[in-house]
């Protein structure tokens, strides 16, 4: 009973039109997010967040609003990846390889209202999911100490990093520098540190300042290296019709899909892109020899992307219960709710389940606009595609820029983001994960606080931090998710050889 | 890095004390995580990856002069105003990624006055328009 009472409670607040229009709004940017070539959901949610502050919106309309970019990005991510064979943003990979040969077939309709209905299956059990879950694992959370909240922390940078690199070294070095970024400021007792003097420092860096920087503007320096070489070869897009008949077939292996994807967001760290992977993995073996997986068959492309579009409702399950991001555009989100003074974990159902239940409740909503928009009004967003980078780069640029600019007023942060923005080209060169560093920046302070906590509590006994189950597992699983990725690797190389 | 992270932990020391110290100080964290990156800089060392393939000069020097763009970007766009820095500055961006003087500066243009128009109407931001003297 009390999950109807919330969601009455959360319908209440989404039934507005206020959020109504932003979930909408939301929607439409978020597909086009996802579908432009470059810009995925963790650059698109990031660029929009100074802006949508600057907006003056309350938490929950703001948090309506990128979430429903999320979502948008994550259906809008296989439009590209089926037309032009690029994915639009990671985890639309999987979903080139039988997607495009679908499209060169002449049957880029049929992919992309099946991807679209696959999307809508996968992101609305796992909204779903998100609403079983979380309660249940927030209640959990509420036994938490300073001493389980050090080990989770661990957990997620140890999952989150070995995912997110070939190198493990590489990626804790990762976390180590956003860590040693977030000490930058004033700590938790009023010290000044590394501020060498400079005002600017003393309250720290704004992360957004940074992901706008490691992300985004990146992502700019990127193209300009790149560019040419991507040759985009579209495919035309003839009549858009529902094949029904293939959407039927592939009904389990949606329903499949979705669970996968789900199980593999909802751990910290792994994310939509292990989602589709492992959802195109499982039902490539199912279908065996039979299923000419990667000739282009309807099962290959609903799959995927039911398995991420899963996977991105599963990652709010951590984020939202116990202020762990589940993959990098969950933590771009975390960084807004910190940015809007909510501190998400258990206590965000009790306190403010408005916030919480409003947006799951607008979850659903968003939804049904999304299938609507992405299968009957797929060619707009085709039409959009066509926009020639020479004006879509410049134009991120400038809405970075002037989105960090009306946060702050500051022209000192527009020299620290560009700084970010060459930090991160330079990481990425290296094969050093950016999303481990901006983990590091949003939790270091949460983490020594929380360790300095327990160290407070014992009286400096070291071994507190080892002296509950729970934390003894968070402990284990921590280990284990940074050391199984190199023995899993051999496994996880596969997509890359499929695709070539 | 090493040196890096040897500097960093030169920095901490400099921390001053708080008045009420708790047992681990603000010194320890930055302690921990200096070593964890001289850790990871010495696997990485003892364990290196194939060279990063880097880009060729003509390349970096493209990256290069965007990033100049940027900071003078940055450094114009409170002295003058949206419209002209945002001009220039998406022209030249724009120039690099298709280089057609024409479309670039109409890119430019374009995209100044396109963005303003929706950042001061649409959504409501204050932006400066010109330099604040003209007004």
């Amino acid at each position: 009973m009390d999950l109807l009472n919330n969601l009455a409670l959360g319908f209440s607040v989404a039934l507005s039109f206020n959020t109504l229009f932003l979930a909408v709004a939301g929607c439409f940017l978020g597909t086009i997010i996802g579908a432009l070539p470059g810009l995925g959901p963790s650059n698109g949610v990031a660029i929009l967040i100074p802006i949508s502050f600057s907006l003056g919106l309350d938490a929950t309309s703001a948090l309506v609003l990128m979430t429903s970019v999320y979502y948008g990005a994550m259906y809008g991510g296989r439009i590209s990846s089926i037309l032009l064979n690029i994915p639009g943003d990671e985890p639309a990979l999987m979903t080139t390889l039988d997607g495009y040969p679908m499209a060169k077939a002449g049957r880029a309709g049929d992919a992309l209202v099946i991807s679209g209905v696959a999307s809508f299956v996968g992101a609305f059990l796992a909204t779903i999911g998100l609403m079983l879950l979380a309660p249940y694992l927030a209640r959990i959370a509420f036994q938490f100490g300073p001493a389980e909240y050090f080990a989770l922390y661990l957990l997620a940078f140890a999952t989150l990093g070995g995912m997110a690199s070939n190198n493990q070294a590489k990626a804790a070095m990762a976390a180590c520098i956003g860590l040693g970024i977030a000490m930058i400021g004033q700590d938790g007792s009023g010290v000044p540190r590394f501020t060498h003097g400079n005002l600017h420092l003393l309250d720290g860096i704004d992360f957004l300042v940074a992901i706008v920087g490691l992300f985004a503007i990146s992502e700019v320096f990127v193209f300009l290296e790149t560019q040419g070489k991507e040759s985009s070869i579209g495919v035309k897009l003839g009549k858009v019709t529902v094949p029904v008949r293939d959407i039927i077939a592939s009904g389990w292996t949606m329903l499949r899909a979705s669970l996968v994807g789900f199980v593999a967001g909802v751990l910290p760290g792994a994310g939509a892109s292990l989602g589709s992977f492992l959802a195109y993995m499982s039902e490539k073996n199912i279908a065996g020899e039979k299923g000419k997986f990667g000739t282009g068959v309807p099962r290959g492309v609903a799959a995927p992307e039911a398995g991420n579009n899963a996977a991105a409702g599963g990652a709010l399950v951590p984020m939202l219960t116990l202020g762990v991001p589940g993959s990098g555009t969950t933590a771009v989100l975390l960084a807004l709710l910190m940015t809007l003074n909510i501190t998400p974990g258990p206590t965000l159902f009790t306190d403010k389940p408005e916030v919480v239940w409003g947006l799951i409740a607008t979850l659903l909503i968003a939804n049904f606009v999304l299938l609507a928009m992405n299968v009957p009004m797929v060619k707009i967003f085709v039409r959009i595609l066509m926009v020639p980078p020479a004006i879509l780069l410049p134009g991120v640029t400038m809405i970075s820029f002037v989105g960090i600019f009306s946060l702050s007023g500051s022209d000192f942060d527009l020299l620290l983001m560009t700084a970010f923005g060459v930090l991160g080209w330079v990481l990425r060169k290296m094969d050093v994960p950016t999303v481990p560093i901006i983990l590091g920046i949003l939790l270091g302070g949460n983490m020594e606080d929380n360790l300095r906590r327990a160290m407070t509590l014992s009286d400096g006994d070291i071994m507190f931090l080892w002296s509950s189950p729970i934390a003894i597992g968070l402990w284990a699983f921590a280990i284990a998710g940074f050391v199984a990725p190199m023995f899993l690797r051999n496994l996880l190389k596969k997509p890359q050889a499929v695709a070539d | 890095m090493i040196v890096v992270a040897l500097g960093y932990i030169l920095s901490a020391t400099t921390i001053q004390t708080p008045l009420f110290p708790d047992p681990m100080g603000p010194k320890m964290f930055p302690y921990m995580i200096a070593a964890g990156v001289i850790l990871c800089a010495i696997v990485m060392i003892l364990r290196p990856d194939p060279e990063a393939d880097w880009p060729p000069v003509q390349a970096v020097m493209t990256i290069g002069l965007a990033v100049v763009v940027m900071i003078g970007y940055a450094m114009a766009l409170k002295p003058l105003g949206f419209l002209i820095p945002t001009a220039i500055a998406a022209g030249i961006l724009s120039y690099q990624l298709s280089p057609r003087p024409l479309v670039a500066a109409a890119a430019g243009i374009g995209l100044s006055v396109g963005l303003f128009v929706l950042f001061r109407y649409a959504l409501d931001l204050g932006l400066q328009p010109f330099p604040k003297d003209w007004m």
